[in-house]
Parts: C-alpha cells; structure tokens; sequence
C-alpha cells in the first residue's frame, strides 16, 4: 500500500490550536500529550517592514494519521477542523506532486 | 437624470434598515443530506452550534449521542458550506462545557438581602415564573412598564425572542449595555444612513458551492480594518475565509496597531496609532482624490455630496496623516494606489471603529473609501445585504409592530439618539440608562431581565463602578444564563438556567442562509430551558396573543418569511440559501418601490448622510482627535506614557465566556497585557511579571507578556476576565483583572461610541506580596 503521509501549507496555519484539540479528543489524550503538537516561531523583525511570525504543527509519536477514521473513508481529525485549511491527509507522492505546485515552502510529514 | 435629491425628501421616517427588495427565490439547500442517522451505537445529528454558549458564528457541527441520549463527541461539519468542517477550539472544547460541574441546572432564587452571597434556593420553573410575574407585575402597576429594563448581551441568538417577550411585557426598554452600543452597531448605522443597507466583504458565502461558484471572483485586496477576524470571527463572518482568499491570489491590507499573524504576511501593514483610523482613511481618500483614481462612474451616477466629500478629505494630506496616525505617507498612498488597481477591493472591518468616540463620522470615512472604489455590490467586492427570505430569525421585530406609539418614545434615549433605530437591534441609550437606574431620571428603572449577558464583567465600569451602581441599585434582577456569573452572584433574585445549542430547538440564521438548530442530546438530568423557550413561556403569560404558537418549531415556521418553507421542511434539507444578485442597485432590487439606486433619501449613495442632517448630526465623514493621548492630553504624557487599547480576543474565550472551561484556560491561563520589549526594560518589567496597570480611574493587576505584537507606547490590555475558580462573595474577583476598570463610559454626540480603544495608562511591577 502506498504511504501515507500529512502534507502541512504551513506559511498559511494561523496557531488556531484545532489540530492539537481535536486530535487530543480522537485520541483521547490527557492534560500534557499530544498527538500533534504546534511550534510558534513567536514573531521577530526581519527589516522595517518584513517580520517572521508562524506555526508549524508537528505529528507527535503517538500520531498514526488516524488510521480509525481513515479506514472508514473519514479524514484525520486535524484536517477536517484545521480553521486554515492548510493540512492535507493523502498519498505521499500525490502530496508530493501538490507542493511542487504552490508557489510557497511547505513541509510534508510521513508516519 | 432627475435630481432624485429633490424629489425624495420627504417621509424619511421611512427609510430603515431590512425595508427593502430581500431576495425570496430558495437557490439552493442541503437537499440530500440526512440531519440524523447511526454510526454503530452511536447516533449522530447534524446541527449548528449557536447558541449557548456565545459566538458570533455557528458553525456546523456532527453531535454523537449513546442510546440514552448524553452527549459523547462532535465534530466539524464538512458538508456545511459556511465553516467547510473547520471548528475552533471553543466549539472542540464544548465537551467541557455540557458536562461541566459548574454548569447552572436549576432555576434558583435568593433574597435581596443576601445579594453578593452564596445563599441560593432551588425552586421549580412554575415558582420561578410565578415569582418574576408577581414582582414584574407589582412594578409595572406602580411605575409603568418602562421602569423594566431587558438587556442581552452579544453573540447569542437570542434578539428575536427577547424583544418579543419584552414588548410582550410592555417595556420599550431594550438593552445592550455596553457604553455606546460600540459593537457592530454604529458601523451598521453608519452604513445604513449611506447606502440604506448593511454591506459584508464577499467571500462566496452567499452561494452553497462558495469558492467553486462561477459568478463569484476573489476578492483584489482586502483590508483588514481595526479587527483580527481570524480569531475574533467579526461581524459573524468566519475570519479564515480571509485565508482561503489570500489562497485565491487576494491581496491582505492590514490596518491595526498590532502586529497579528495575518497583520505579518499583509502586502501592506499599516501599523496606526490607537483610535485615527478616520484619518488615515481620510488621507486614502485624499490621494484617490487627488490621482483621479476613484471610480467616475460610479460617483456620478450613484452617489450624493462627492463635493463635500472632497473638501473633508483634502485636509488629510498624506503627511499630515503620517502625523497624526503614525502611518508613513508613502504607505497611505500606496493603500490608496491598491484600493483602486487591484479591483475590486474588499473590506473586513471591526470593532476599533465602534470604538472610537464620533465612530458614526469616523465609520463613515471608511464607507466611503470603498464606494469610491465602486466595488460595491461587485462580485468580491463589499456585497450588501438582507435578512434571508426577509426572514425575522435575526433581526428583532419592531418595537413599534407591538407598542403603541407613545410607549416607544418613552425608550431612554429615543429623543436625544434618532441614529439608534438604523442601527439593527433598536435598544435603548445603554449610558442613559444606567444613568437612570442611579437617578431615576427622566423616570425610575426599577427592575432588570439580564439575558445571556454579564455587564459587571463586559462593560465599562469606571469612574465609581457605574454599572455595579446601577444594578445594585434596581429593586429586583432576573439573569438567564449557562454558568453562574459575577453579575448574577452581585444582583440576581432569580436565576434561570438555559439549555447549550446541543440540547435545543433553534434556528441559525445570518444574512447568507438559515439553517436548524437541531436538538441533540437529552436533558433529562438537568432542569434547563432554552433562551427561546423562556422567552415563549414568559411571553405567553404576559400577552398570549403575540405568542399564538404551541411549540418553538411553529415559532421558526412562522419567521421564515417567504421562503415558502416550513421549520420541518427545513429540517430535511438541513439548510437553505435565498438567490442571490450582485449589482443590485442597477436592476431596482435594492429599495422596495422597485426604483433604482440605493434605499437612502436620495436614492443614492450618501457621501452627506441627509438624514444625519435632518437631525443635525455630522453628515460628511470626519476625525476627531482621541479624547486622550499625545496630541490632545501631551501634560499627562509623563504620568501616563503609555497608549492602553482593549478589547482583542483571544482563541479561547468569546468576552467573559470559557475561563471555567479546562482546555481552553490552559491555552490562555491568566489575564494578560502585551508589552513591547522596549517599554518592557523601560519600566523594569520582564516576561511573566504581573503588573499594575494604572491610568486616572484606577488599577488592575495583569500578567505580562513581552512581545513585539505591540509598538513601543502601546499596550494592549485583556477584558472581561473573572476567576470562577475563586470566591463567589468576592465576585469571582472581577474587578481585578479586568480592563473595563479602566475604562470610562464616554460616548459621542450621536449617542454611539466609546473610548476603549484609546486611553492611557502607566505599569509597574506589582511588590512583594501584592499578587
């Protein structure tokens, strides 16, 4: 079977949280753990008028892409309530393929 | 051409917001679609999460049930085209909120003399409803029904109700307590008296397969004006469809002291000082102007007073705007350069406008900025709007449709604040009201129904504590809420406990569409009601011929307007869409006599509001200086360096909502104030410190967070906090750490407006002891 893989247009994820919260209520998962966990790069000045300022959410260990809820034609918890819209749940070299085609950096995670 | 300005000025009474063509063709629904089915053991409804708790959306939601009926999980609707599946963390989180200990479950009374104490008495619905009758009553015989106050509060479905069940009673007095009504209000009033209707950035909401839609193009650019709708959802617009638009190639102009995400991948930032977006919008329109950049055709055909428009404008240079507003010329004629080339512009606009003093003037400058860019009613451009089917789900009725005359102008502020009755849902002068709890001037107020709202918390309470006052000082309160509340535990005789959206029957409705509100899950344990219900059972009592329905499914059938649909025919095709038209001031579908133009006295776009200057109101846009700061208060710079604005959301809590719920006080734990790293060495504070906050009116103790989010002389300062965790006899210490200490309740000459976005204040470490 072909991999599986969480492709992330990062550049877009506001910090919004969905992801952590809804995989901590698919996995149900305590106070502390996570299933996927967001990175702030908290915001910094680049020049006048240029700042950095982004999230990343990063699949934990205990992520398996929702394997449950993919098995019964569902999506992965953290793609269906991301508020960005910027995760995607598919085959790594279809992920692939559509990051080749934004015109902006963009991560993909195999698990 | 007719001059229609001269034909058309009498019985400008008329003219109000909602009366005009609304669209009744249904274009599309969620046919197909069941709104329950099983999944194993588990029974799912498809519904929509508004309201308790508050929140300006309503997204749709999945809600898993067990055999008995109790709530197990949700998840995002992917199917509903306003929110695509997406859900924030409130709405993830609402598992904490149906199953929390705290959650109020039964109606509950208290003796006057016990107010502020923990002394309350389970009593049933029928002794609840016969208390609030028999005392309501008794004030209503001796001081009229005036002298009983209604208030709600934001971001709850629960207008249509409430007012019925008010005018029911007879009071004309509807309330919305924050000062100036500074929310929402004033920015539909200011663009009410211009255009005869409300205006929203069109995003593809209007249509089913949004994004997908043939007739519907992204936006140019959008300004995002004074609001981070990403977390805040302005206006009942879910803020990342921004996102989805700068996906399809739209342009982000951010306006906004702050450095927010979307503020930090704009095209252009302009980074204004606190409370002068008038001017700098101004000063855009000036260069428009000046270039001959602005739309001809449109001006000269659709629109009224360009003339004066341009005598205001041409004293806001780009320089003198750069000064007064902080944003550097160049990038004000580089806005005014985007707003006309990347065609056509959009705007998502907010609060800081509201929440300015003359936020009706100032509001209108922004109106203008986008008419003369000719983009309204364009497709991705600023789309007008009406009620659904004309549909009465959202909008209240009419106080004038259930009370004689004379009652209706006896609403406080009704004489003083004509703009009141453009502004959507017509309340009474929240400030002058309050003023009258405290005097009994022009006459007493004797008694309060507190609906879904928590003043003490929300709302401006400085100098002496006003509201505290005015409350305290009524004979008896009524409060309708989930959780109980610091205004409940200071004021409530009588509290009623209302049921979440998972357990009711309602209806979510907002300008694009109408969907129900299906009930979910059993509330067999808990002795709740939903707001709607209340408010039928009370109405009922008070004036059963204005409540002629025997269930709240014959409400909705009968406030659906002529969609020719019933709440049951609805409910199999989960959701409905009126047709929907660009261009419609071109095709005589904007006014109700069929005739072209725009619903205003003159048929056209106002550039000078007629009707501001009937009532001798500013007509034309304008700025006025914030009542405090560097140019007007420069003698009390040095006790009170820094700007203090308030009012920012957060992720977590929708106003004073949310802090007893787990996961979301995790993610925000403590009241916080932003501090520039500069200002931070400056006044010898480090991340993490708790300060004092102080200006003229007082202080209040808030966590620091350092961060580069804020300039160097601003900083931005949490609201509505209070710690359900900490004693009920103290108020949940509201007033500690809470901005509205801070605030004072000043409001402008139209009666709307407020100061929170502009004052002033110093900080300093808290000493040894002090937390």
């Amino acid at each position: 079977m072909a991999k599986k893989g969480l492709m992330i247009d990062y550049l877009l994820c506001t910090g919004c949280h969905s992801c952590e919260v809804s995989c901590k209520l698919e996995k149900n998962l305590p106070t502390g753990e996570f299933g996927i966990k967001l990175a702030e790069d908290k915001p910094w000045q680049i020049d006048d008028d240029t700042w950095e300022y982004k999230w990343i959410p990063v699949p934990t260990q205990l992520c398996d892409l929702c394997e449950d809820r993919t098995a019964e034609g569902k999506v992965p918890s953290c793609v269906l309530h991301c508020c960005s819209h910027c995760m995607h749940y598919g085959e790594i070299e279809d992920l692939a393929k559509e990051m080749s085609e934004l015109d902006r950096k963009a991560v993909l995670f195999t698990v | 051409m007719e001059d229609v300005r001269e034909i058309k000025q009498n019985g400008m009474d008329d003219w109000v917001v909602g009366k005009d063509g609304s669209a009744a063709v249904v274009a599309a629904t969620g046919r197909g679609l069941p709104w329950r089915w099983q999944e194993g053991d588990l029974t799912v409804t498809r519904t929509a999460a508004w309201s308790a708790p508050g929140c300006h959306l309503g997204c749709g939601v999945k809600v898993y049930t067990d055999a008995n009926g109790n709530f197990v999980k949700l998840e995002g609707d992917e199917c509903n085209p306003f929110n695509q599946g997406r859900l924030c963390v409130r709405c993830l989180s609402f598992d904490q909120v149906i199953t929390n200990e705290q959650r109020l479950t039964h109606p509950m009374k208290r003796a006057r003399a016990d107010r502020g104490k923990d002394a309350w008495e389970e009593i049933t619905w029928d002794e609840a409803y016969d208390l609030i009758c028999d005392t309501f009553g008794e004030i209503k015989e001796k001081y009229g029904p005036e002298s009983i106050l209604f208030a709600s509060g934001t971001g709850r479905d629960i207008a249509n109700g409430m007012y019925r069940m008010a005018y029911s009673f007879g009071s004309p007095n509807i309330a919305y307590q924050q000062t100036g009504v500074a929310c929402y209000g004033p920015r539909i009033t200011a663009t009410s008296i211009m255009m005869g209707n409300y205006c929203v950035p069109d995003c593809s909401m209007y249509f089913v397969d949004r994004y997908d839609n043939p007739q519907w193009k992204p936006p140019g650019v959008i300004f995002i004006w004074g609001n981070n709708p990403l977390v805040s959802n302005a206006d009942g617009n879910v803020g990342h469809w921004m996102v989805d638009c700068m996906k399809r190639g739209s342009k982000i102009v951010v306006v906004d002291p702050r450095l927010t995400w979307i503020a930090s991948k704009a095209d252009l930032f302009m980074r204004l000082r606190p409370g002068t977006d008038a001017a700098l919008a101004l000063a855009i329109i000036n260069v428009m102007i000046e270039e001959d950049a602005y739309d001809h055709e449109f001006v000269e055909n659709w629109t009224y007073g360009f003339e004066d428009l341009a005598r205001v404008a041409k004293e806001y240079t780009p320089e003198k705007a750069e000064e007064i507003t902080w944003v550097s010329a160049e990038k004000i004629r580089e806005a005014a350069r985007m707003a006309v080339e990347c065609s056509p512009m959009t705007m998502q606009w907010g609060l800081a406008l509201d929440q300015t003093r003359e936020c009706i003037s100032g509001s209108m400058a922004l109106v203008a900025l986008w008419a003369l860019t000719g983009c309204i009613d364009v497709p991705g451009g600023m789309v007008t709007t009406h009620q659904p089917f004309g549909a009465e789900i959202w909008q209240p009725p009419a106080a004038e449709t259930f009370l004689d005359e004379e009652v209706v102008q006896r609403r406080i502020g009704y004489y003083e604040y004509p703009l009141y009755k453009y502004s959507g849902c017509v309340v009474a002068q929240p400030d002058m009201l309050y003023d009258a709890c405290i005097t009994g001037k022009p006459y007493a107020i004797k008694a309060g129904w507190w609906q879904s709202t928590n003043p003490l918390s929300c709302c401006s309470q400085s100098p002496e504590s006003k509201a505290y006052k005015a409350i305290m000082n009524l004979d008896f309160n009524v409060v309708v809420d989930i959780f109980m509340t610091p205004t409940a535990m200071a004021c409530a005789e009588v509290v009623l406990p209302v049921a979440t959206w998972a357990e009711k029957t309602g209806m979510r409705s907002i300008w694009y569409y109408m969907q129900p509100i299906n009930a979910a899950v059993e509330v067999a344990d808990n002795d709740v009601r939903s707001d709607l219900q209340i408010n039928l059972d009370l109405g009922k009592r008070w004036a059963p011929e204005k409540w002629p329905w025997n269930s709240v499914e014959e409400f909705f059938t009968d406030q659906m307007g002529d969609s020719g649909y019933d709440y049951d025919q609805l409910r199999e095709v989960n959701w409905m869409y009126p047709k929907f038209e660009y261009h419609k001031y071109r095709t005589g579908k904007q006014r109700a006599d069929g005739a072209y133009g725009f619903n205003t006295p003159t048929g056209r776009l106002e550039f000078r509001s007629t009707l501001c200057e009937q009532w001798g109101f500013e007509s034309v846009p304008s700025y006025h200086e914030t009542d405090r700061g560097p140019r007007s208060t420069p003698e009390l710079m040095d006790e009170y360096p820094l700007i203090l604005t308030t009012g920012a959301r957060n992720w977590s809590y929708f106003h004073s909502e949310g802090r007893q719920v787990a996961r979301l006080r995790a993610l925000r734990p403590d009241p916080i104030i932003e501090v520039n790293p500069l200002a931070a060495e400056k006044y010898g504070v480090a991340d993490g410190d708790w300060v004092w906050v102080e200006n003229e009116y007082g202080k209040i103790k808030m966590k620091a967070q350092v961060t580069i989010a804020v300039p160097e002389s601003v900083v931005n300062v949490d609201h509505a906090w209070w710690f359900p965790e900490r004693n009920p006899e103290t108020l949940y210490d509201t007033f500690s750490s809470n901005a509205n200490q801070l605030v004072p309740p000043e409001f402008g000459s139209t009666g709307f407006g407020a100061n929170c976005k502009s004052l002033i204040c110093k900080i300093y470490k808290l000493s040894e002891g002090e937390r």
